[in-house]
């Protein structure tokens, strides 16, 4: 067993990453808080005073603050209904023999180590654009009116863009719960004359739910601080139509250099992101005790 | 004969499959072809596209003319120096609450993961603040600081899972035969531990490499990494295919070639090790 000298050392060696993290998530968050009860503008330097609850009066009735909410709702779920979905079918798929598996895989999971930026503007400039990206020149052959994807429909082609990014990973994640599944057990399913739809639903399904939920959960915590893909392709626009929470409170602080306002949102985010973060971590502290 | 695999099938699948797979690539090979067209080409049919003659141009064009080679250093500084200290820090911590777990060990890892849940943007403000007040804008060593900071969690999860994976009898042998704390760690852990410290710096210079909040929101044209340096070609820039082509398989392709690596790894890391 460990003995007193190696607790002090343990608790040596831990206390720097305790002591980093302590400050990293504490000095930042008290003043998120204080600063979100401040009248607090950077173009107007000493002129701040206590507000009380005013800028979060401001933030939530604020036509914007609802329609970034219901736009990181819409950008959140779709994106989760199309990488669970897509993911579950696609990990299906590569879970079966066929030759030459391990490049698919390959091929499969490349989007997920694009880099923000170049996955969102190769998007928009190599396929979105009406006139020279690939889906224009589709359109032109099928000789359809040119579409401009983000100024007509902005949010569904950022979805469409995000979950392009993140189906490798779902998939990743499904494959690897594929492969823990227990072959005799589908085998006798088999024998026993079960069709491949009910093999599926009573015995696939079932083993995959918690890798489904983990895959929602962690998925939910990344995407709803989507910003690069926004800033670079419709920054926002047009109007509010594909701004999310995040880049709202991106575009009050940094860009009205509203300190107080931008840090009520802000508090408002981290309230949101620890609704899920609470399910996430129940699910883990579970497995920690396995 | 139930599972018996007839070719027949086999073929279908695998049809399918390279069908899928090939489609969800597609989009990087296309920049990729394009990186190696001239800007009038680029823009043509894909037919035209696909025929026009090859160059390297718009790699000159690229190198020769927007620092590139800064904001792949930067890039290379930031992920590799924030993964390096995450480690120095994370190894001693991991190593101490995989072998020495106290009552509190399993808290303390809860508490450290709940960091990560922290939504970047409701601390925008008071980073942003604190960078512009310490002079730290636009520098490395704030951003290395940064990147540091947000994947600490994960780096000191992921080297848990490891150790812990390390059977406790070895120690308890090495400690029997008189080896002291230090021995033990030189001769016995270290040697155990690499494999999966390695997959850690792995999964970590992958996650700072591509890391697009804080970069773009703390750095202007010093300290910008290959990221910010890429959403500069947003402004009607990006309309040079060729050009914005290059510079993104350039920035892309280091990274992927070590994703392909750590597939494996991914998995364990960015679910906490809820699914191996």
């Amino acid at each position: 067993m460990a003995t007193q000298h190696s607790r002090a050392a343990a608790r040596l060696m831990i206390s720097p990453a305790v002591l980093l993290l302590l400050g990293w998530m504490l000095i930042p968050l008290c003043m998120t808080l204080y600063f979100s009860f401040l009248r607090y503008n950077l173009l107007m330097p000493g002129m701040e005073e206590f507000a009380g609850w005013t800028n979060y009066r401001f933030f939530l009735t604020d036509p914007a603050f609802m329609d970034a909410l219901v736009n990181t709702l819409l950008l959140v779920g779709g994106v989760l209904v199309i990488t669970t979905v897509g993911g579950t079918l696609l990990a299906l798929l590569l879970d079966q023999p066929f030759w030459g598996q391990g490049i698919v895989r390959i091929l499969v999971i490349a989007p997920f180590f694009v880099m923000p930026t170049v996955s969102a503007l190769v998007w928009k400039n190599m396929f979105m654009n009406p006139v020279n990206g690939l889906f224009g020149h589709l359109f032109h052959w099928l000789g359809l009116q040119p579409y401009d994807f983000l100024s007509q429909a902005p949010l569904m082609s950022i979805i469409g863009i995000v979950s392009w990014q993140w189906l490798p990973f779902a998939t990743l994640i499904l494959l690897t719960a594929f492969q823990s599944l227990d072959q005799e057990q589908l085998e006798a399913a088999e024998m026993d004359g079960a069709p491949a739809l009910s093999r599926f639903w009573y015995i696939m399904l079932p083993h995959l739910a918690r890798a489904i939920t983990v895959v929602i959960l962690i998925q939910t915590i990344f995407l709803l601080s989507i910003f690069a893909e926004i800033l670079v392709t419709t920054n926002g626009g047009p109007g509010t139509a594909s701004t999310n929470l995040t880049y709202l409170i991106y575009m009050q602080s940094l860009l009205q250099f509203d300190v107080g306002g931008g840090s009520a949102g802000g508090v408002i985010a981290i309230i949101l992101a620890n609704i899920v973060a609470i399910f996430l971590m129940r699910m883990i502290g579970k497995n920690l005790d396995a | 004969m139930a599972r018996a695999v007839t070719n027949r099938r086999k073929a279908i699948i695998t049809v399918a499959a390279w069908a899928v797979g090939i489609a969800i690539f597609f989009p990087i090979l296309w920049i990729v072809i394009l990186s190696f067209k001239t800007e009038g080409d680029a823009i043509r049919s894909p037919l035209e596209v696909l025929t026009s003659t090859w160059s390297l141009i718009s790699y000159e064009t690229v190198l020769e003319r927007s620092n590139y080679f800064r904001h792949f250093w930067n890039s290379v500084i930031l992920s590799l120096g924030s993964t390096v200290i995450g480690l120095i820090i994370a190894v001693p911590a991991a190593w101490a609450m995989a072998f020495v777990p106290g009552k509190h060990t399993k808290d303390v890892l809860m508490w450290m993961l709940s960091t990560k849940m922290l939504p970047p943007v409701g601390v925008l403000v008071p980073m942003y603040l604190i960078f512009r007040d310490l002079g730290l804008l636009d520098s490395r060593v704030g951003l290395v600081f940064v990147l540091t900071m947000i994947n600490l969690p994960i780096i000191i999860w992921m080297l848990y899972t490891y150790f812990r994976e390390i059977p406790g009898e070895i120690l308890e042998a090495a400690r029997m035969d008189g080896a002291s704390l230090r021995d033990e760690i030189i001769y016995v852990l270290t040697p155990m531990a690499v494999p999966g410290i390695a997959s850690t710096l792995l999964l970590n210079i992958i996650l700072a490499w591509n890391e697009a909040f804080w970069t773009l929101n703390l750095t202007a044209a010093k300290a910008a990494p290959l990221t910010a340096f890429i959403a500069s070609y947003s402004s009607p820039e990006g309309l040079f295919y060729a050009k914005l082509s290059a510079a993104s398989t350039m920035a892309i392709a280091p990274i992927l070639i070590m994703g392909w690596f750590s597939q494996k790894q991914l998995v364990r890391g960015l679910t906490f090790g809820a699914v191996k």
